[in-house]
């Protein structure tokens, strides 16, 4: 049921971990199915200089997570602020249907992550 | 890489002796068992050997059997046919919240047609106690339903004593034995079963075959309406191959069932205690003793139970859980949730069933590399922060 990535992703997932000193966090979580994912940034001269992901869920869960660090590495916060979950998702080679709702959350995460970097800076 | 099957509650592969004896009545003796000449006499006759094997071995006489398609269509042949044949007396029903769909689902669609329904709640392992049967029975009680073996977490209600008191307040008892027939004694008597219900591929026997207790006398009435066989209780032409498999599967099941049953407790308690032993964080999920020999349902804190079967699965390890996303619904199982077992813990519920095919070495394979599997995932987890 599961992509050849998704199975590369989960199998070796890439950028796990929380960065310590992280200038931006974001946690989302899907209260119907449980699902959490945390993201942490590390950002400089607005673009990402690192990113690592935490996440409690299912294979696709644990993929789309992977992918979303691979994609918004290196990217600038507004050109990762443009990346959605459904292109994760379209990265993997899709997800099955009845995971795209609640297992493809890091994207949410990442804007999660960069809105609380914003806040930070704009309130220091 | 080894290839290991952990997932015999789900289906069993079929028995070679089981197959070798079903062929010759798809290939050779194929005709119909109500066909007068020496065709359909043959496959007659092959149809009722097997009729009174299944019947031995649930301790019935051989006209109490009749052949299912399987769990789902005995369930709800026996719930159906009990609640229409006895609604001038009542409309009330009793079972339990840990029931199999194919229970659940027929109990529901009978509260749509006026039936009133009580779903008795179990204890922290999945247990119905007597005490609670007897505390829903009111003078409209017309059929109890509780299953022999629980198919989510292995756990053995007491059904002998459900039976007595059902027997002794004059209402009719089912049980769905789809879990334990064939694993451990499954007697009609002992149980005071008025239907007992079976499942051919949870026992060595191919899909699409089972069968329906329905004991002499009791009020029932049938949901299918056809042709007369099977006595007009399950009309359309019978699944002759199908059936012959089943006697056969029966058969062999009784033949060691006593040795093969105490191989597996083995086996299983290997696994239980291996697991607990080696990973930290983890807790059995339902009876500790009055459990299948051949379940085991492990909870793993902080990681979900689909992540650890794909795992598991690409190193050769077939296994399931009882988490699955579906559509917008809870993922965790509803079999846990009733027994109280935390949301988060009844996501990282994982089943490994047992059976004829398992060996040691295929648990020693699993205890070498679950440690890992787990610690990996938990070392990915949001929810692991603190916890080391």
């Amino acid at each position: 049921m599961y992509s050849e990535k998704v199975i590369d992703h989960f199998t070796n997932p890439r950028n796990v971990g929380e960065i310590a000193d992280a200038d931006g966090v974001g946690e989302v979580g899907n209260p119907i199915c449980g699902d959490t994912t945390k993201v942490s940034l590390k950002v400089e001269n607005n673009v990402i200089k690192d990113i690592k992901f935490k996440t409690f869920g299912c294979g696709a869960a644990i993929a789309s997570s992977s992918m979303l660090t691979e994609m918004a590495k290196g990217k600038t916060l507004e050109e990762a602020l443009k990346i959605t979950n459904e292109d994760v998702a379209n990265m993997l080679d899709g997800l099955p249907p009845q995971k795209m709702h609640c297992s493809n959350l890091a994207a949410d995460a990442m804007h999660a992550a960069i809105e609380n970097y914003k806040n930070k800076n704009a309130s220091s | 890489m080894r290839e290991v099957y952990f997932d015999h509650s789900a289906t069993t592969p079929v028995h070679p002796v089981v197959a070798e004896e079903m062929i010759r009545y798809i290939t050779g003796n194929f005709g119909n068992p109500s066909s007068m000449h020496s065709y359909g006499r043959t496959a007659r006759k092959a149809m009722e050997e097997a009729r009174e094997k299944v019947s031995l071995g649930v301790g019935a006489g051989p006209e109490e059997i009749v052949f299912t398609a399987g769990g789902t269509e005995s369930d709800n042949m026996a719930i159906k046919g009990a609640a229409y044949a006895n609604r001038n007396q009542g409309n009330h029903i009793i079972t339990s919240a840990v029931e199999h769909h194919a229970v659940l689902d027929t109990c529901k669609s009978l509260e749509k047609e006026g039936f009133s329904v009580t779903y008795l709640p179990v204890d922290r392992f999945g247990m119905v106690s007597l005490e609670s049967v007897a505390d829903a029975i009111n003078d409209k009680t017309i059929l109890i339903s509780i299953m022999h073996a629980n198919n989510e977490v292995g756990t053995i209600m007491p059904v002998p004593e459900i039976g007595r008191l059902a027997r002794e307040r004059g209402i009719l008892f089912h049980t769905d034995a789809v879990q334990s027939m064939g694993k451990i004694p499954v007697d009609v008597d002992e149980i005071q079963a008025d239907f007992l219900s079976v499942s051919g591929h949870k026992f060595y026997a191919p899909k699409g075959v089972g069968a329906l207790y329905i004991r002499q006398g009791a009020p029932w009435l049938p949901i299918r309406h056809g042709g007369g066989q099977e006595r007009n209780r399950r009309p359309g032409t019978e699944n002759v191959p199908g059936i012959v498999a089943l006697g056969k599967a029966v058969e062999l099941a009784l033949a060691d069932m006593k040795e093969e049953s105490s191989r597996l407790v083995r086996l299983r308690n290997m696994i239980i205690n291996g697991v607990m032993e080696k990973i930290p964080h983890t807790h059995l999920n339902g009876h500790p003793d009055k459990r299948m020999p051949n379940h085991v349902n492990l909870s793993f804190e902080f990681i979900e139970a689909e992540s650890l079967v794909l795992s598991l699965d690409l190193e050769g390890v077939a296994a399931s859980s009882g988490s699955a996303c579906s559509s917008g619904s809870e993922k965790s199982s509803y079999v846990l949730s009733a027994m109280g077992v935390p949301k988060e813990l009844a996501r990282s519920s994982l089943r490994l069933t047992l059976g004829r095919d398992n060996t040691e070495e295929d648990v020693d394979y699993l205890l070498e590399i679950l440690p890992a599997m787990v610690e990996r995932l938990r070392l990915m987890s949001s929810s692991y922060k603190d916890k080391h």
